[in-house]
């Protein structure tokens, strides 16, 4: 009998842990799960808590509830992987041996990484929405917030959901003007990018976005510290953004126990294969979602397309044969944009999103770059998608690789950079 | 792809200027790149550029400004003080790479 261990029993975890153990003969292949705790979070729905839209319940189920028959979910730390012995420690001692391990612990908003941040403002003046609990002080401190300066604030990429400050800046427009406050507040975008996002066409037309809706947008911001007692966020090159309401989207870090175990970069995040998703450095290691380094957003749509990828490698890998899938950094999101509308974009590591029709070309439902209702209603569906089809790992109607049917590539004429 | 001649050399650039062949840069290069864009190397941006120039061929990008930080142990802060505004993309300019992936 062997043993797939997988660390991280969120979006790819749960996903790989379903499919795997389809695919795996009972006798051959025991797969654990280990997690801190039983509570699996629909973390795309955090967005929404701040404006009173969904609630704690809408947003949290058990994890064991998704793991199949024959799927062992341990509930504890991980103190380290020793790649060398291949096993995981865990911080109550126990100990285990896997003859394959998949690292899917995610990313983890680190605000204690800014000095200043978590002092005396800290859910004061100054919130997150990434977590949970973020979210909900932050409507508690919306509900009375009418006037002043709303900064919303990315201290560094990498960061989980690229496109949900956005979102959150777009929704936090409309729920001020529903509220006839919006006259009363400047909104301030501060960004260490040099545009709304890097990919150009999206940059331009997330950019264009965000002027309609008088959003001030400071760019090249690289965050130095902020000062909770004159209220100002301060860059490294000495310039300063003053804020009644900070609503920042800390640094963000894989796990310490892939640090500890000498597994990860700089940010804590796995060096792999961008195509394969196994470890640069161990041939029986995979990092798969947020925990891994490949140079494509950090989303539940990027877990699932990988995904797909994956279990076919694996299954390659461990009956010794070369891997011939090839993942291509495939990610999907819809941006909320205010008054039920959202876009939808659709892209991969060599090819930025551009508009079109998503998913059946020419016919969409859904517009490309574009802001629709059809699209916001699809935003929304997700959520029962989510917990219904992606998480058991049943089929979607939707391919893995990126498609650029249906889509209207820019011509070399109109393409822009976002050099200054 | 379009080629410029820098410091009398021929050498591959991309539309922004950032040089694409790993192998045609040379120090006395980056010399001159830093010269256009405003740049006098000391000592201190020496050590930041060779830092650039030998974690490439092994992590295949070019290195963040928190990488130079935590892995070669040059402060962010004095980054931005030798390379002023902009340092990520001067020294990437310098150093012959890339400009580093922002976000994805």
């Amino acid at each position: 009998m062997k043993n797939l261990v997988i660390l991280g029993g969120g979006t790819a975890g749960t996903m790989i842990a379903n499919k795997l153990r389809a695919k795996l003969g009972r006798h051959d292949w025991a797969i654990t799960v280990v997690d801190r705790d039983d509570a699996h979070h629909y973390q795309p729905g955090y967005l929404f808590i701040p404006f009173g839209t969904y609630t704690r319940d809408q947003v949290v189920r058990s994890r064991h509830a998704f793991l199949p028959d024959g799927v062992e979910l341990v509930l504890a730390e991980v103190d380290r992987v020793d790649p060398d012995a291949h096993q995981v420690h865990l911080e109550d001692g126990r100990t285990l041996a896997y003859d394959q391990l998949v690292i899917a612990s995610g990313t983890t908003p680190r605000p204690d990484q800014t000095p200043g941040v978590m002092e005396e403002e800290w859910h004061r003046s100054i919130f997150e929405f990434y977590t949970l609990e973020g979210a909900e002080a932050l409507r508690d401190a919306l509900d009375g917030f009418d006037r002043g300066r709303l900064v919303v604030h990315i201290t560094e990429m990498p960061i989980k959901c690229p496109v949900a400050p956005l979102e959150f800046t777009f929704l936090a427009d409309a729920w001020l003007r529903a509220r006839g406050l919006r006259d009363r507040v400047e909104i301030v975008y501060v960004t260490p990018l040099d545009g709304a996002f890097t990919k150009p066409v999206a940059a331009e037309h997330l950019g264009g976005m965000l002027e309609e809706r008088k959003v001030h947008v400071e760019t090249d911001f690289m965050v130095e510290s902020v000062d909770p007692e004159r209220k100002v966020l301060v860059s490294y090159d000495e310039r300063e953004v003053p804020f009644d309401l900070l609503v920042t989207v800390p640094l963000n870090m894989g796990a310490d126990f892939v640090a500890r175990s000498g597994l990860g970069d700089e940010l804590n995040f796995v060096p792999v294969d961008k195509h394969t998703l196994l470890s640069k450095k161990y041939d029986d290691i995979f990092a798969v979602g947020d925990a891994s380094d490949i140079p494509t957003s950090k989303a539940g749509s990027v877990a699932h397309f990988a995904t797909e990828v994956f279990v076919g490698n694996f299954l390659e890998h461990i009956a010794g044969r070369p891997m011939t899938g090839s993942f291509d950094g495939h990610a999907n999101c819809f941006v909320e944009s205010g008054d039920d509308k959202a876009l939808l974009i659709d892209f991969n590591y060599d090819t930025e999103p551009l508009p079109g029709k998503y998913p059946l070309p020419g016919v969409g439902p859904m517009d490309l770059l574009k802001e629709t209702r059809a699209n916001h209603a699809g935003k929304l569906a997700f959520r029962w998608i989510y917990w219904n089809v992606l998480l058991p790992g049943r089929p979607m109607p939707l391919p893995a690789h990126m498609s650029m049917v249906g889509k209207r590539p820019p011509a070399a004429a109109t393409t822009h950079t976002q050099e200054d | 792809m379009p080629t410029t001649t820098i410091g009398g050399h021929e050498v591959h650039v991309d539309d922004e200027g950032f040089m694409t062949v790993y192998d045609e840069w040379s120090e006395e290069l980056g010399k001159e790149l830093a010269a256009q864009i405003g740049v006098d190397m000391t000592d201190e941006h020496w050590a930041a550029i060779r830092f650039l120039r030998s974690d490439f061929p092994e992590q295949g990008e070019t290195a963040t400004l928190r990488r130079v930080s935590t892995v070669a142990g040059i402060p962010t802060k004095q980054l931005f003080t030798l390379f002023p505004k902009k340092p990520a993309k001067k020294m990437a300019y310098i150093a012959g790479l890339p400009k580093p992936r922002g976000c994805v």
